[in-house]
């Protein structure tokens, strides 16, 4: 087996279990808190307007909005490095068909795992520090995974039996 | 057609092993899956949209008559468990992993020759993936039905430690085959060499494996374009809208806020149709690139073979254009991206007539050579 494959098969399947880790660890510890949250301050902030209390209302929004955007980052960092893994094992059993030299493939094997694996992280921060940092690294790695992939897309093309 | 090479390719999946178990079982979740998307799409999706705007209304409208309970009443109904957002986001999830399930059995169907471990030990946990791959689902969809009847726990219920429960064994599972796949990659033993069979270098196969990256390409790239340019602003006119609405109905302004929970309406379409594009470029591009592995079973001439799986990836970029372009064209768009879902499906009826005929001249074959 090359080391391109290897790599896939290996990290694919590594990420496989990390993501869905991840998920049982959300679904048991923090989804339903979560979803408690969103929906208590959002029913605050109605119940607040309807008493005329207008400032707390608005507080209550603010922190629906912040609970919100937690959430919907978690459940995309479950999907992105599950959804990611499954592609890595895909790529993992085809590989060897790209028109490249194993050197060129086990590079971008390398990239695309790297990236599967930063890309959610990246999106995963954006929960802890809301600055540019995370936001960079998450789209960083996106590129290079993008790129990664048209590269695979053109080596599948070039491929002539 | 190479008829020894077709019974090799067949003895790769031999009945009652633990990889035919894992591909038919894979492919079993995929359909359900699938099915019930489109029960969800038809069901349940708009009509759960439209309460979701009728409650907010009704809010609003407690909130201009000033009465608190009866303002935070209805956003219990539509967040609150067994709300209509827990309705659809039980029935968004189970649809979401039982395809996932079903690709990552078929995978790891097409991995098992690299998995050293008896093909007693492979059946034992192919048996548990798909038990634990059936449960999850199963009981994500039973959520919002059993609530949290007879619960030990003040906010999780039954169906979701069963879910919970489910989603260990798949866990546990993928990391016995993980295990035997280090084996291997240690020094275990030859893989089978009837699993190099199923690999075409050219024709049909390679069109679904440049078609199917590339349409994987199209989705991450879209995504990309999403996050870029359309999620932060989506975001705070989420935040916007609700707070105009809260501000509107404060001041008994009851015809301002049906617009507002109207214009709300359209933001969530909006979101909802990007994900729809960008999960289902992926999805289909996925699909595409497993079907790789399905062509050298197809009994078909090479150029039929090629028309249906153009078919299938014609249909893979008009469902997700067309779903975009609803925002602008309404329902004519909706009509084509229909017919889109409906190529993807005669493409897959094609290979799948193509697969019965290969089944059917082995066991003629076979019925010939007794």
């Amino acid at each position: 087996m090359s080391g391109s494959r290897k790599l896939l098969l290996v990290g694919g399947l590594l990420l496989v279990l990390w993501g869905m880790s991840y998920g049982l660890y959300f679904a048991l510890f923090d989804e339903h808190q979560a979803l408690e949250s969103i929906t208590a301050s959002l029913a605050a902030a109605f119940a607040h307007a309807a008493g005329g209390e207008l400032a707390q209302a608005h507080a209550a929004l603010d922190r629906y909005s912040a609970a919100r955007f937690e959430y919907l980052r978690e459940v995309d960092v479950h999907s992105h490095w599950s959804g990611l893994a499954l592609l890595l094992v895909l790529f993992g059993l085809l590989f060897e068909q790209l028109a490249y030299t194993e050197r060129t493939r086990w590079a971008l094997a390398a990239v695309l795992l790297a990236g599967s694996f930063i890309f959610p992280l990246g999106v995963i921060l954006q929960t802890v520090q809301r600055g540019a940092g995370p936001e960079a690294l998450a789209g960083t790695a996106a590129a290079l995974l993008t790129m990664a992939l048209a590269a695979v897309a053109a080596g599948f093309a070039r491929q002539k039996g | 057609m190479d008829t020894t090479r077709h019974r090799a390719a067949t003895a790769a999946f031999p009945a009652g092993g633990a990889r035919r178990l894992l591909m038919l079982g894979g492919i079993a979740l995929i359909l359900a899956g699938m099915i019930l998307g489109d029960i969800f799409a038809v069901f349940i999706l708009h009509q759960n949209a439209a309460r979701i705007g009728e409650q907010l209304l009704a809010a609003a409208e407690a909130v201009a008559a000033g009465e608190s309970q009866a303002a935070s009443d209805p956003i219990l109904q539509i967040g609150g468990p067994g709300g209509l957002l827990e309705h659809r986001g039980t029935t968004v999830d189970t649809h979401v992993h039982i395809i996932a399930f079903g690709y990552l059995a078929v995978l790891l169907a097409l991995v098992l020759p690299y998995v050293d471990l008896s093909e007693q030990r492979q059946k034992q946990l192919a048996g548990l993936f798909l038990f634990g791959a059936t449960l999850l689902p199963v009981s994500v969809f039973m959520i919002y039905y059993v609530g949290l009847a007879y619960s030990p726990l003040p906010s999780i219920g039954w169906a979701s430690l069963f879910a919970d429960f489910g989603g260990l064994l798949v866990i546990v599972a993928c990391a016995g085959f993980l295990g035997g796949l280090w084996r291997h990659l240690r020094g275990g033993r030859p893989p089978s060499a009837a699993f190099e069979l199923l690999l075409e270098r050219r024709g049909s196969s390679r069109l679904l494996r440049v078609g199917g990256t590339l349409l994987v390409l199209a989705g991450y790239l879209h995504g990309g374009y999403y996050a870029a340019v359309h999620r932060a602003q989506h975001e705070r006119r989420d935040a916007a809208l609700l707070r105009e609405l809260v501000q509107v109905a404060a001041a008994e302004n009851l015809p301002r806020a049906a617009e507002t929970v109207n214009a709300y309406g359209t933001l969530q379409a909006e979101k909802a149709v990007h994900i729809a594009a960008h999960s289902h470029l992926i999805e289909f591009g996925t699909l595409a690139l497993l079907l790789t592995f399905v062509q050298p079973f197809v009994f078909l001439s090479e150029p039929w073979k090629r028309r249906w799986v153009a078919t299938l990836l014609a249909g893979s970029v008009i469902l997700p254009v067309f779903v975009l372009l609803e925002l602008r064209w309404g329902l004519v768009a909706g009509g084509i991206a229909d017919l889109g879902g409906l190529l993807v499906i005669l493409g897959l009826c094609g290979m799948l007539v193509g697969l019965l005929r290969t089944t059917g001249r082995l066991d003629a074959e076979g019925g010939a050579a007794r």
